[in-house]
């Protein structure tokens, strides 16, 4: 009896042996749900592309979840400002794992022009880590969506094994920072230790 | 446009005021602090001024100064701007929250960004900064903000 007639013959043409992570990061990669959360003039970019025009549903990303607990991408569309921080970092915290970032616009890169204001933090990654980084200000749709396979291209790579969204005792949630009088401070309980 | 006109009549029915007049792209009417308000009730109950689109800081080496743009809606006019100096040590300037309600915001904001205080102002607290930061950040002497937060 050789290995062929172990299989029976309804299955010989019907089975495909791939490796897991492939199988698996097709599938996450296929169906990323982006939050609907926008700060400043790059939402508007991003929700045209989400528009039938640019139809952000061929890649998986079916709609913006209204919901940070069924979203796994963060688009940080605009200005991050220090008002508003502590709520962007709590609605990352929110998001179950694995979350990625996506940086969108000048000023969630680096601050842009508005870097030296005394009121915006200089770059969505002084808070969150931050996965794909795309320019524009706004960036075009078209940008958009190149971030958007980039970030594919990133989560086909991931291996479960080294993956760190599954590893044991990592404390990854990031601490909300807290209004100080000169700017934002860490949270008081971590201060004292 | 704050016309010759208007500052000619505005000067003759109020001797007492001194009113100036500043010359320039958009000329105005500079008011002492102290006659602001009654000035301000005169241009809305009888020349119709009824809408004050915005008021302003601006921070000058030597003083701070309040401008105010009123419009009229009725006559479709203006704006007639008056301006107002205020101290650089103790800047204050009577509120006008009670002849244009919508001049709340826009004097908070102006206490919260350039530290200019509001007499009479009913609920004068920061508009846009949080309660607990110091100082007043459009100030030019305003020393920037520093964070300890940053994600490692």
């Amino acid at each position: 009896m050789t290995e062929q007639d172990m299989v029976p013959p309804e299955l010989r043409r019907n089975v495909l042996i791939a490796p897991i992570d492939y199988v698996y990061n097709l599938g996450r990669a296929a169906s990323v749900w982006p939050l609907m959360f926008g700060l400043a003039c790059c939402a508007f970019e991003m929700i045209v592309s989400v528009t039938s025009r640019y139809d952000l549903a061929r890649f998986g990303m079916e709609f913006l979840r209204a919901s940070p607990r069924q979203a796994e991408l963060m688009f940080v569309a605009g200005t991050v400002t220090k008002k508003m921080a502590p709520q962007v970092v709590r609605l990352y915290d929110q998001m179950p794992e694995p979350k990625y970032v996506l940086a969108m616009g000048a000023c969630a890169i680096s601050g842009g022009p508005f870097k030296d204001g005394y009121n915006v933090v200089p770059g969505a990654d002084k808070l969150l880590p931050v996965d794909v980084y795309v320019p524009g200000c706004p960036p075009r749709p078209e940008t958009l969506i190149d971030g958007i396979i980039k970030l594919h291209k990133q989560i086909r790579g991931e291996h479960i094994r080294t993956s760190p969204w599954y590893r044991k005792g990592v404390e990854r949630e990031i601490p909300v920072p807290e209004y100080g009088p000169w700017g934002l401070v860490l949270p008081k309980e971590e201060k004292s230790e | 446009m704050t016309s010759r006109e208007t500052f000619d009549r505005l000067a003759e029915k109020f001797p007492s005021f001194e009113l100036a007049y500043v010359e320039g792209k958009d000329p105005a009417i500079l008011v002492k602090a102290d006659n602001l308000v009654e000035l301000a009730q005169h241009l809305r109950d009888e020349e119709g001024y009824d809408y004050c689109s915005s008021i302003t800081g601006v921070d000058y080496p030597d003083r701070f100064e309040v401008v105010y743009h009123l419009y009229s809606m009725k006559k479709e006019g203006g704006p007639v701007i008056l301006k107002v100096h205020a101290s650089r040590e103790e800047p204050e300037v009577p509120s006008v929250v009670s002849l244009w309600p919508g001049a709340d915001w826009q004097e908070r904001e102006v206490w919260d960004l350039m530290g200019i205080r509001f007499s009479d102002h009913p609920n004068l607290k920061r508009v846009l900064m949080w309660e607990g930061f110091q100082g007043h950040p459009l100030r030019k002497d305003f020393p920037g903000t520093q964070d300890e937060y940053t994600f490692s």
